[in-house]
């Protein structure tokens, strides 16, 4: 095992970390940085949990090397209220209607709906659907996360910009 | 959005409860800031691993740590032999570290800690262990035989001493008097949870020797007390044993009981001397945690040529696995609707659970319903199909209602299922879409289910404890679980509806042993009924000695204050009034003074199932209907879902949105039941251990749900509710079955109903099953 030594943004601040490069983005944010938002559903790419920006790009953490970050940046769903708590419209959707229930897959469908809105602002219910196909939900039945993401869209929300 | 059809008001407007509003810790869980078992680290924490069976069945001859304990890091490595014997599970036939022999892959066989997870990984790949392997049997039909090997010789047969009997009436006269009978065999797959969150724990002990034990558990109170059987079999008899919750990843019965890996990470946690934490995998989740169970039901109904139902006579074989967990159990649920969905009067009823050498069986969201009513359901439509009925007018002329006693001894308070019929009816457009066997078609489904708590227990109860601080803040404790489905929420509106203060005030906590009074856990659809319950009647008494020390500030008659938007005031002369909090200052602030605490501990009136299985173990039963229109595609067999919609007579509904997320979500994992959930086994292994092979709903296969709130208003019930978490998904396979009956007039009598078995007759049961 080999230590790397990498810089990137993270939610906006310059941080560096040294890090073994067999340890993926998810271990590396959870372990490292005490960031511990993103979660591991699977572990292997699956179910969408660990999902977090790189780039503005909705990627899965537990897939991707934390080395690959390098000189990138990397949004969390830590990142996404303002210092003040300010929450980002898609935080409020989800609270408002009742798109969370145990959770679990909260931060990382956050994070794909924020990733589908910034590439389509004004997404149809369909295609929020197969935009996320990838997030599993086990106890929502999906229905109020589409209204939520649907919801937050029309607010014409921050998403897309950094918050 | 849902259609909500009320009963007559009571002319009382409501201020908190039947609002839409947002779970009270969702704002921690948009943030990512709840704390699941997975993001819980404490100082000096060491981490838990299993090393798991090799064979379905087998002899250990040896087992050799040698190895591993010399690994550099490792601090603990424990067997079956230099531990003491701790055995779990409803029968207690299950040893958290099996000795001598093993009986499924999911066998605990050691277990290591050591200062990183990739460290007691590989210790757990140093250890060496010599089987023999046995024969081994993986049908309970063939576990039955004469000679079959046995899954625990000590106790001479595969069939458990649970012989599961209920007799109502006269079952054969009923046959007699039927005009029309239908006989079916229907099949059940194993299914499970799929908690996004896998299942771990953390355990700590103190210097003193008390254990805390940090769990994602549904039975905080039942897991402390099979802790502390853990802790004398350690010869701490005396000590304590805190359960602390985690946030939880989704449950849905699979954390209802304890499980060998809590126990192992406790004594993990004794023999390092160290906080240690066990988590699943998501590999281990599917193979090494209990599932729902297959089942095989035979069933026959029969019912005259004016349509009423004579009998109903059902016999089940029950896949119980290598070791028996609430699985086992499931039995005692599945005749509540064997029994009294519908009017029957004369209902016979035999399940027998059989070890293999199969994964073994829990409880899962529905506990044993869905299997029955599968069965029920689909013949119920067959059978008016003989007798020449349209089968929703069939299910009309023998739905139940309001004030019956069922033939086991269900005592009927509110029942909304004609409403629920005729809604469903209405949505699905019924009277148009029937009948036209043209690739399109609809279907229904009906349930009942517990909505009152149900006595399994000796106790049935919840406690409650609420404080209101300085600042007429309220603090409620109650001994309840969240496991996601809102009874935070739910708990917090009836304390402010009751006690006349804003949501925003109340902090509601759930989660310590040490805090608050005891509950028996999240299940059987009743947190909303009893939780609701004792909140209320707290919250009234927290009530009543604030009314008393107003009205002897304001002197007024104590009957005629009252509280609202945190005021108290008189209601013959509303001028008369004092902002809450001064009323508690001024209590507070004086010689003698006094704060707010009250409690009460609410046990339903119901009673517990007698010798024969009878006896109205809930106070109040809750009606559904599911409703589908199908299209099954001719070339492929695929089913597509054009339209579902569940009408839920759920008393009153206390808060709209999440009452809509739990059918939706129950909705998903019903749909998931019927198209395509199997946990595959091949000679006891599990060949599907992933989401990839294991097919779950996602986002892109979801129909849209249409949900209709029926309000009957339950007497018995917090405001008028009923329980509502597992209906939603007990009516789904019928529905949609009966659907593509309606469709493409296939009988498929097994789940899931995959495209193979509506395009070729490889379903087993078809053979078997038949008229
Ligand atoms: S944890 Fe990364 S996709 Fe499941
Ligand atoms: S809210 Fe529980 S998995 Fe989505």
């Amino acid at each position: 095992m080999i230590a790397v030594k990498i810089s990137f943004l993270l939610n906006g601040d310059p941080v560096t970390a040294e890090v073994p490069d067999q340890v993926t983005l998810l271990e590396m944010l959870r372990e490292h940085f005490e960031l511990r938002g993103a979660k591991e559903g699977c572990g292997y790419g699956e179910c969408g949990s660990c999902t977090v920006l790189v780039e503005q790009e909705a990627v899965n953490a537990c897939l991707m090397l934390a080395a690959f970050v390098n000189g990138k940046s990397v949004q969390t769903v830590e990142g996404l209220a303002g210092k003040q708590c300010r929450l980002d419209p898609l935080q409020e959707a989800f609270v408002e209607h009742g798109a969370v229930q145990c959770g679990f897959c909260t931060p990382g469908m956050i994070m794909s709906a924020k990733a589908l809105l910034a590439e389509n602002p004004r997404p149809s219910r369909d295609q929020i659907r197969r935009g996320m196909a990838g997030n599993l939900c086990r106890c929502t039945g999906y229905a109020k996360i589409v209204e939520a993401v649907a919801a937050a869209s029309k607010r014409g929300c921050s998403c897309g910009e950094s918050s | 959005m849902a259609k909500v059809l009320e009963p007559e008001s009571g002319g009382v407007a409501l201020q908190a409860v039947g609002k839409r509003l947002p779970k009270l810790d969702a704002l921690d869980k948009v943030q990512g800031k709840a704390v699941y078992i997975h993001d819980l680290k404490m100082p000096r924490m060491l981490y838990g691993k299993i090393l798991w069976s090799r064979h379905a069945h087998a002899r250990i001859l040896n087992i050799d740590t040698s190895r591993a304990e010399k690994l550099p890091g490792v601090r603990a490595v424990i067997t079956g032999y230099n531990t003491p014997e701790i055995k779990v599970g409803f029968l207690k036939d299950n040893p958290v570290l099996k000795k001598d022999k093993v009986r499924q892959y999911r066998d605990e066989v050691a277990a290591v800690a050591a200062e990183s997870l990739e460290i007691a990984e590989e210790a757990v790949r140093l250890i060496e262990v010599e089987y023999e392997p046995l024969p081994a049997v993986f049908d309970p039909v063939e576990a039955m035989r004469e000679g079959a090997p046995l899954i625990h010789e000590e106790k001479g047969s595969n069939i458990l001493k649970l012989p599961w009997k209920l007799i109502c009436g006269d079952p054969d006269e009923g046959r007699r008097q039927a005009d029309f009978v239908v006989e079916e065999t229907f099949l059940l797959p194993w299914v499970t949870h799929c908690c996004l969150g896998t299942s771990g724990c953390l355990a700590e002990f103190q210097p003193g020797g008390n254990l805390t034990v940090y769990s994602p558990t549904q039975i905080r109170y039942l897991a402390q007390r099979d802790f502390l059987e853990a802790m004398a079999a350690l010869g701490l008899k005396d000590k304590r044993v805190r359960v602390v919750s985690t946030a939880i990843g989704g449950a849905f019965g699979s954390k209802l009981d304890t499980y060998p890996f809590e126990f192992i990470t406790i004594l993990l946690a004794y023999y390092a001397g160290r906080p240690v934490k066990l988590v699943f995998s998501r590999e281990e989740e599917f193979f090494a945690t209990p599932a729902r169970q297959k089942v095989e039901a035979k069933i026959a109904q029969g019912c005259t040529r004016e349509g009423r139902l004579t009998f109903r006579d059902v016999e089940m074989v029950l896949d119980n696995g290598a070791y028996t967990s609430w699985g086992a159990t499931t039995p005692s649920v599945m005749m509540m609707p064997i029994s009294s969905l519908y009017k029957v009067p004369n209902v016979r009823y035999t399940a027998r659970c059989v070890y293999t050498n199969n994964i073994y069986a829990t409880a899962m969201r529905g506990y044993g319903n869905p299997q029955a009513t599968f069965a029920i359901e689909s013949q119920i439509d067959a059978l008016a199909e003989q007798a020449g009925f349209d089968p929703l007018e069939f299910r009309m002329l023998n739905a139940n209602t309001a004030g019956e006693v069922t033939p086991q001894g269900f005592k009927v308070g509110s029942c909304g299922m004609k409403e629920c019929l005729e809604a469903v009816r209405e949505s699905l457009n019924w009277n148009e879409k029937r009948g036209k066997r043209n690739g399109r078609g609809v279907g229904v489904g009906s349930l009942i289910h517990v909505g009152g708590g149900a006595r399994i227990y000796k106790s049935d109860a919840c406690g409650t404890i609420i404080k209101l601080d300085d600042f007429a803040k309220v603090t409620v404790m109650s001994g309840a679980t969240d496991m996601g489905q809102g009874s935070d929420t739910v708990i917090a509106q009836i304390v402010a509806e009751e006690l006349g203060v804003c949501i925003g005030d109340i902090k509601v906590i759930m989660g310590n042993t040490d805090l608050e009074t005891w509950d028996v856990g999240a299940h059987a659809s009743r947190t909303t009924f009893v939780a609701g319950n004792s909140a209320l009647y707290a919250a009234r008494s927290a009530k009543e000695q604030i009314l008393a020390l107003a009205a002897s500030l304001l002197n007024e008659p104590q009957e005629d204050l009252a509280i609202k938007n945190s005021v108290v005031y008189s209601r013959r002369n509303p001028a008369v009034s004092m902002q809450l909090e001064r009323v508690l200052r001024a209590a507070h602030f004086k010689t003698g003074g006094t704060q707010i605490v009250a409690s009460h501990f609410y046990d339903p009136p119901t009673q517990m199932l007698d010798k024969e299985m009878k006896g109205n173990f809930s106070a109040a039963y809750t009606y559904g209907v599911h409703g589908a229109e199908v299209e099954v595609d001719r070339e492929t067999g695929r089913v597509e879902i054009l339209k579902y919609v569940i009408a839920m007579d759920v008393g009153k509904a206390i808060n709209p949105m999440l009452l809509e997320g739990q059918l939706e979500g129950g909705a998903a994992m019903g749909i998931g039941y019927s198209l395509m959930e199997n946990l595959q086994t091949e000679k006891g292994k599990v060949l599907n251990p992933n989401f990839l092979d294991y097919k779950m709903l996602t986002f892109a296969d979801m129909p849209e749900i249409t949900s209709i709130i029926v309000e009957t208003g339950e007497r018995f019930g917090p405001f008028g509710a009923k329980g509502i978490g597992e209906p939603p998904l007990v009516g789904s396979a019928p529905a949609i079955a009966n659907a593509v009956y309606d469709a493409t007039g296939k009988r498929v009598r097994s789940l899931p109903l995959t495209p193979e078995k509506l395009l070729f007759d490889a379903d087993g049961s078809e053979e078997r099953g038949g008229e």
